[in-house]
């Protein structure tokens, strides 16, 4: 949830404000403060668009380019997610962010006995390149990106794609993906991985080398705090993570040969917006600072494409509630104001129902629409940066950027992210909070409307998306159909092909590609990676 | 002496999101019962075999995936088959409304829907739990 601890006095006068990231607020602000944390509006803040990015990466903010909308989508069969993807482009969405089952995200086939119950439940089930066909039908690939919140298999779903937009007769060089990719943070808070660290950074690394090469509007990772910060983190810890785990990603690639300026420009970050505003705000400001110092400084970047922070700041999942859900509109609109005020390139937002279950398209519109009323009607395209040159937005600004190095520290003194995550400390670190939080909550010392204070009124019935059983009958007939319809001898000689490049530690991106095209399923492809790789072993945190 | 009550805090099926059944086997073992958490993506099987390794009084399943009722139906089954009949199991996580009496009717003693104050349910766990009295 997030909110910031408040102190009172027998007046109900605020005597102090601490922020989770233990940042304590002043009642005002004036020069002196920005004096005494040694801001240097030279160093500090260059205009927009120039080194160290505080106030944005573009020079022109939103006047140039409005943000990309993308709302998280997909449920059931293709069929059915093709569908509200074209509810939502046709509403003004700009963007597509798809999401997958949990079979899918742990690379087992809809007919897998595994996957029993979870088949279309909480993303689209999606096995060989014919559902790819199905969910991208008519959609204009070279225009509209597509996020793909894909992790463990990453690589097999970035090879699915562009072996589906080349179907469709897009380029290769157009099509422009973001598959998530992000398996650190998995380890420490989404829960969704298979292999051991150390392969699965591998092929973390085998994505970013491929699109240097071949996909070059593709980013082939997204970094995400986002799921760390949902975990327990703080929002410093939130961005020191996420840098930490972009960092490992990066010593993957250099240790391969590449320079730095080949292939950073592909990252992008995925951050949280729920929370204090102004910690959110200023965490932002902060993260574009550090990422471009990090960039050049500790890898020595020297292209100023190579420096920019850009991602899509939205989400605020933990700041929804399920008691009192309405209430989640109108957060929803104060979080995605958090984002504009940051400055993030692109968004989405948890819908209203969220706390219940997957949106329905009225709850996923109430969403797109936040967004349209906040860059159309309210005035956030106006101008760059407008809280730049407060006394205490930048002083909080400062503050958070001193936090966060000090947390990048404690991990590089341990010896980087896969250590931190190998040995469960980012673990331990994050549960405990999580549990202070609570219990914070539960004492009431953290204020949530409607859940901890002003709960009168009477208990409200939302409307629910309904899990359709019957997709999971079309989807795995579909299955069947498709292992039926193809040249089986071949899927058995790329399969071997596949292997034998796993074993030499070769780039298994074209083998993959090679693999999609043949409509070999997303479970064949990782039972080999299985078979080679392993799987990851939780460490113990308790 | 009244005998610690043994709980299994159990992620069943290929969910991951564990924020809350690592922050409830805190709460349990701050309540001074023995945790044991199975970590992720458990089948019903290695469950109801952790639980007769360790003994325990109660499985605490968290679901958060919306899947609750097959696999609480699958977990019930298994037990059956196995004759346990001395194990309590309750659930937690995303659970709406409508869905606690299909929840009650299959034989889940215990529902906590996200939000629960941690006293509520460990209070429902003390009182309901068969606990034996040690010589």
């Amino acid at each position: 949830m997030g909110v910031a601890k408040y102190i009172k006095n027998e007046k109900d006068e605020v005597q102090d404000v601490t922020l989770q990231s233990g940042i304590h607020i002043k009642p005002i602000y004036t020069k002196k403060d920005l004096e005494e944390i040694g801001f240097d509006p030279e160093k500090d803040l260059a205009p927009p668009g120039e080194y160290p990015f505080t106030r944005g990466i573009h020079p022109l903010g939103y006047r140039s380019r409005e943000w990309t909308t993308r709302q998280y989508t997909g449920f059931g069969t293709p069929r059915e997610t093709n569908e509200r993807f074209k509810l939502m482009i046709s509403h003004g969405q700009t963007g597509l962010n798809v999401a997958f089952d949990l079979p899918t995200q742990m690379g087992l086939d809809s007919d897998d006995p595994l996957a029993e119950g979870e088949v279309g439940r909480v993303g689209m089930a999606v096995d060989s390149l014919r559902d790819f066909e199905v969910a991208f039908q008519g959609i204009p690939l070279d225009r509209i990106g597509a996020g793909l919140t894909i992790n463990a298999v990453a690589s097999i779903m970035l090879a699915m794609f562009q072996a589906t937009a080349e179907k469709y007769g897009f380029k290769k060089d157009r099509m422009n993906a973001t598959p998530q990719n992000d398996i650190l943070k998995e380890m420490i808070g989404r829960g969704a991985w298979i292999f051991p660290v150390k392969p699965a950074v591998r092929l973390i690394g085998d994505t970013i080398e491929y699109s240097m090469k071949e996909l070059p509007r593709t980013n082939p990772v997204s970094v995400c705090g986002y799921h760390i910060r949902e975990s327990g983190c703080s929002p410093v810890q939130e961005i020191a993570y996420a840098f930490q785990i972009a960092n490992a990603y990066i010593e993957e690639v250099l240790k391969r040969g590449h320079h730095i300026d080949d292939f950073v420009r592909g990252f992008t970050f995925n951050l949280n917006v729920f929370g204090n505003l102004w910690e959110q705000v200023a965490k932002f400001r902060a993260a574009r600072k550090l990422w471009a110092i990090n960039l050049k400084e500790r890898y020595g970047a020297k292209d100023n494409r190579s420096l920019l922070l850009r991602g899509i700041f939205g989400g605020g999942g933990y700041g929804m509630t399920k008691a009192q859900p309405e209430n989640n509109i109108i957060r929803g609109a104060y979080y995605a104001l958090a984002a504009a005020l940051g400055g993030g390139q692109t968004t989405a937002l948890c819908s209203f129902d969220e706390a219940y279950t997957i949106p329905t398209p009225r709850a996923a519109l109430l969403s797109l629409r936040t967004f349209q009323i906040l860059m159309e009607e309210i005035g956030l395209r106006d101008t760059v940066d407008p809280l730049a040159g407060s006394y205490f937005i930048e002083t909080l600004t400062k503050q958070m950027e001193q936090k966060i190095v000090e947390e990048m520290k404690k991990i590089d003194e341990m010896g980087g992210m896969i250590k931190a995550v190998e040995t469960g400390y980012v673990q331990k670190e994050v549960a405990r909070q999580a549990y202070e939080f609570e219990k914070g909550v539960q004492k009431g010392e953290l204020i949530k409307v409607g859940v901890n204070k002003y709960t009168e009124g009477e208990e409200m019935e939302v409307e629910l998306h309904e899990y359709r059983q019957e997709s999971v009958k079309e989807q795995t007939q579909r299955l069947q159909e498709v292992k039926r319809e193809r040249d089986n001898r071949k899927v058995v000689q790329l399969l071997k092909d596949l292997e034998i490049a796993v074993r030499a530690e070769k780039n298994v991106m074209p083998y993959l590609l090679e693999c999609c095209k043949a409509y070999t399923t997303v479970g064949e492809m990782t039972k080999v990676f299985k078979e080679v790789f392993g799987e990851f072993k939780e460490p113990s945190i308790f | 002496m009244e005998k610690r009550i043994r709980i299994l805090v159990a992620k069943p099926g290929l969910d991951g999101h564990d924020r809350g059944a690592k922050v409830v086997a805190q709460a349990l073992r701050d309540a001074g019962m023995e945790v044991i958490y199975t970590g992720l993506h458990q089948t019903v099987d290695q469950i109801v075999n952790t639980a007769i390794q360790e003994d325990v009084d109660v499985i605490g399943l968290s679901i958060m995936s919306g899947a609750h009722l097959p696999i609480c139906e699958k977990l019930l089954k298994e037990m059956k088959k196995k004759k346990i009949d001395d194990i309590m199991v309750v659930v937690g996580g995303v659970i709406p409304k409508r869905d606690i009496p299909k929840l009650q009717k299959i034989g889940i003693e215990g529902i906590f829907p996200g939000g629960t104050p941690f006293a509520e349910s460990i209070r429902w766990i003390k009182e309901h739990v068969k606990t034996t009295i040690e010589v």
